[in-house]
């Protein structure tokens, strides 16, 4: 059976660490990359909206109409384009040049001032991008309620019965999505280092023919198994290490969790993608199947089904239960809890067990199918 | 004619290696069509199915019924009624609730006297994004609610708003997400393949022989380049097929235009690949750079946020992105029925930086050959 020899152990580490600093690429992902990344979710992915771009063609006179073109101007978050036509206008919508527009037709005043009639305002936004339309129209509503408001109390007219919303943040007092998405982020790049990177070296060692030099030696499989493991379990830690550092004193993020909390977690997670891609590298045998296999099996489900960007719960039932298989979903998870609320064990705690399952998952398939290829 | 006949027999031998091999078969067409069927109903930014919690601390009729109006929405299926200050932020604080709204005690009776009626949320800012969105629905909702009072009464409204989404309706999220994932396929695909295959000639030392063969460099790259364009395109058109038949995206605009700007997509694409994978000894690290390229080049596209979202400074630094144009012109040409001069204009960036790309690997590629 496998026994376990320390001396073997640490020479195969230390051929894997050698492997890793000779080659550019390792350095790349893991410590490159990651900053790289998290400048960009800082600064390139923002999902608040600073300026909404959009037209206003006034076809009134009065002074009311003028009063809510002022209103609009006077936003902080409107920039307001006057056009003299509707085709103008339009076209500019098409070609992305603003994102929504507001038409206040001629007879504004006039039915503004009969008390029978209502003066409608027509607003339209750009449907293809849903989120900044949503946007427009909330806006444009917060913008407009408050012109009526004053317009009314200008006009002896008591606002009646208005119901007004007062939103206030819980852990994330300023909303900005940076908070919320740097957190998530780090998991990306940890499954991208975890997965793909491992994806990768077992497939190599197949191609070249050095795992039959391997299989010829005394090595055993768990030896064979740990000395992949450990050098990418070392480099993952020191790059997720980096990326908090990274999101803490450059971009401000603020980390209320604590070191040991965070490296539980991120122990167990890293675990878990990097037993995906030695799985999948034990399964390919082939540098390029198993790059194709990693970037679709692992990295795009954390991009895309880990509740990072897009939530689960928006999900349709049958994909929220595939989200459950999917890692990365609790690394989020966690992540953002230590990051927004603190290291609150309560709620680490479902997460942290997920994530031993997990490894224990996958480092178990990888250790069954390299049984199977070895023999 | 000898010219033609090289680069086809490279071609054949490309086209060979990609799809002769079942397990390489399988990776070009499981991949999209698994994201075809997952990611349109994973990516959303809609807000359904959330979860509220309600601290009413109000007993008139009013706050009932408003009550009653935020759980009729879709957007809300499960509201939770909780008793005290604590066990509203505990709701949130666990993530059972996206937000928590807390009604006053003397909600009704303000609403009753014609004054105004505050309401606090209390909204997951771990989740901003979905929170803000989910408030605007709260908004709506109320606003509803107090236009409905206000006709009750008799009185309409001194002014109104009225909204319409161009485009898209119904803001059906999946719309937008399908338009983008014709871009981002077609980007893995012709990308990716491109570098590893070079890489993988230059580990087996097979590039060698290519090179020591009558073929030229650039003959090799038109060999590498075609096939690329050929699955991308063939990966492009699956997803394309599906939006507009599986999942009813309307498609406004000119089949045609769209075809000849995927041409001049795919053709950069290939032209940073064979750059990156020129730089490169090994396969590990051509895939590695070009997820490097990649990554960030698809974040910075638009795809999943706004281009106008990001600083100045960055708009213009992302304008060598392909990504960014591809995806403006497959959104345009999708719902905006994007006018041929529109698209014209967003096709001379790709043009540029092909040319560019192309020329710097062929420079490259001369250079190890030499």
């Amino acid at each position: 059976m496998s026994g376990l020899s320390f001396r073997r152990l640490k020479a195969l580490c230390w051929k894997e660490t050698l492997q890793i600093f000779r080659d550019p690429s390792s350095i790349l992902i893991a410590f490159v990359l990651p900053v790289l990344m998290l400048f960009i979710f800082g600064f390139g992915i923002n999902l608040d909206v600073p300026r909404l771009r959009i037209g206003v063609l006034n076809q009134a006179t009065g002074v009311e109409a003028s009063g809510l073109d002022s209103a609009m101007q006077g936003s902080p978050s409107l920039d307001v384009r006057h056009y003299r036509s509707l085709e103008e206008m339009s076209t500019a919508m098409t070609n992305s040049e603003i994102r929504g527009f507001v038409v206040i037709p001629q007879d504004f005043s006039r039915r503004l001032s009969h008390p029978e009639d209502t003066a409608p305002v027509q607003v339209v936004a750009d449907g293809s991008e849903p989120n900044t339309a949503q946007f427009v129209n909330a806006t444009l509503n917060g913008v407009w309620q408050t012109w009526q408001l004053q317009n009314a109390d200008d006009h002896g007219r008591v606002a009646k019965g208005q119901i007004g919303l007062e939103p206030r943040y819980w852990f994330n007092p300023s909303a900005e999505s940076r908070n919320f998405l740097i957190p998530g982020s780090i998991t990306v790049i940890m499954t991208v280092i975890g997965a793909l990177l491992t994806s990768l070296v077992v497939a190599r060692e197949w191609e070249r023919g050095t795992m039959e030099a391997l299989l010829a030696s005394p090595v055993t499989r768990a030896e064979l198994l740990l000395s992949k493991i450990i050098p990418y379990y070392v480099l993952g830690m020191v790059s997720l290490l980096l990326c908090v550092a990274a999101s803490r004193w450059i971009l401000n993020v603020p980390f209320r969790g604590s070191l040991a909390a965070l490296c539980v977690v991120g122990t167990f997670f890293l675990l878990s993608v990097l037993g995906i891609g030695l799985a999948i590298s034990t399964g390919t045998r082939n540098q390029f199947n198993a790059a194709q296999a990693a970037l679709n099996a692992a990295f795009l489900p954390a991009m895309m089904l880990s509740g990072f960007i897009y939530e689960i719960a928006s999900m349709p039932p049958f994909l929220r239960a595939v989200t459950r298989l999917i890692p990365a979903r609790y690394f989020v998870s966690s992540i953002q809890t230590l990051f927004q609320a603190g290291t609150q064990w309560s709620l680490l705690m479902p997460d942290v067990f997920l994530l031993m399952l997990s490894s224990a998952f996958f480092l178990g398939l990888t250790a069954k199918l390299t049984r199977r290829r070895m023999e | 004619m000898n010219f033609f006949l090289r680069i086809r027999a490279l071609v054949l031998k490309e086209l060979q290696a990609l799809f002769g091999d079942p397990s390489s078969r399988a990776l070009l067409m499981m991949p999209v069509l698994l994201q075809t069927l997952l990611f349109p109903f994973a990516a959303t930014l809609d807000v359904t199915n959330a979860s509220i919690a309600i601290y009413n601390r109000d007993l008139g009729v009013p706050s009932t019924e408003l009550v009653q109006r935020f759980s009729n929405s879709s957007a809300f299926t499960q509201i939770l009624n909780v008793r005290s200050q604590e066990e509203m932020a505990h709701a949130v604080e666990t993530r059972t609730a996206l937000l928590a709204v807390s009604i006053p005690e003397d909600f009704s009776r303000q609403l009753a006297e014609g004054k105004s009626a505050p309401v606090q949320v209390l909204l997951d800012g771990r989740r901003s994004n979905s929170a803000q969105i989910a408030f605007g629905y709260l908004q709506g909702i109320v606003d509803g609610y107090v236009k409905d009072r206000t006709s009750a009464s008799g009185k309409l409204p001194p002014s109104t708003l009225i909204t319409r989404y161009w485009f898209n309706e119904n803001l059906i999220y999946r719309h937008f997400t399908l338009a983008n994932l014709v871009a981002v396929i077609t980007t893995i695909g012709a990308l990716i393949l491109t570098a590893l295959s070079v890489a993988r000639e230059r580990e087996q030392g097979t590039f060698d022989q290519l090179m020591v063969s009558p073929l030229t460099p650039e003959m090799i790259m038109i060999g590498k380049a075609v096939p690329a364009i050929i699955v991308a395109f063939f990966q492009a058109t699956i997803i394309l097929s599906a939006a507009v038949f599986a999942y009813h995206v309307p498609f406004r605009g000119s089949l045609l235009l769209l075809y000849v700007a995927m041409f001049f997509y795919a053709l950069s694409l290939v032209g940073v690949g064979l750059f990156i994978s020129s730089l490169c000894s090994t396969q590990q690290q051509a895939f590695l750079g070009a997820f490097s390229f990649m990554m960030p080049a698809m974040m910075l596209s638009g795809f999943a946020a706004p281009v106008e979202n990001m600083p100045r400074w960055l708009q213009i630094a992302t304008w060598p992105n392909p990504v960014r144009h591809f995806v403006e012109i497959v959104k345009g040409v999708f719902l905006k029925d994007a006018s041929a001069g529109r698209v014209f204009s967003l096709i001379v960036p790709l043009i540029v930086i092909g040319i560019g790309t192309l020329g710097m690997a062929a420079l490259m590629f001369r250079r190890k050959a030499a």
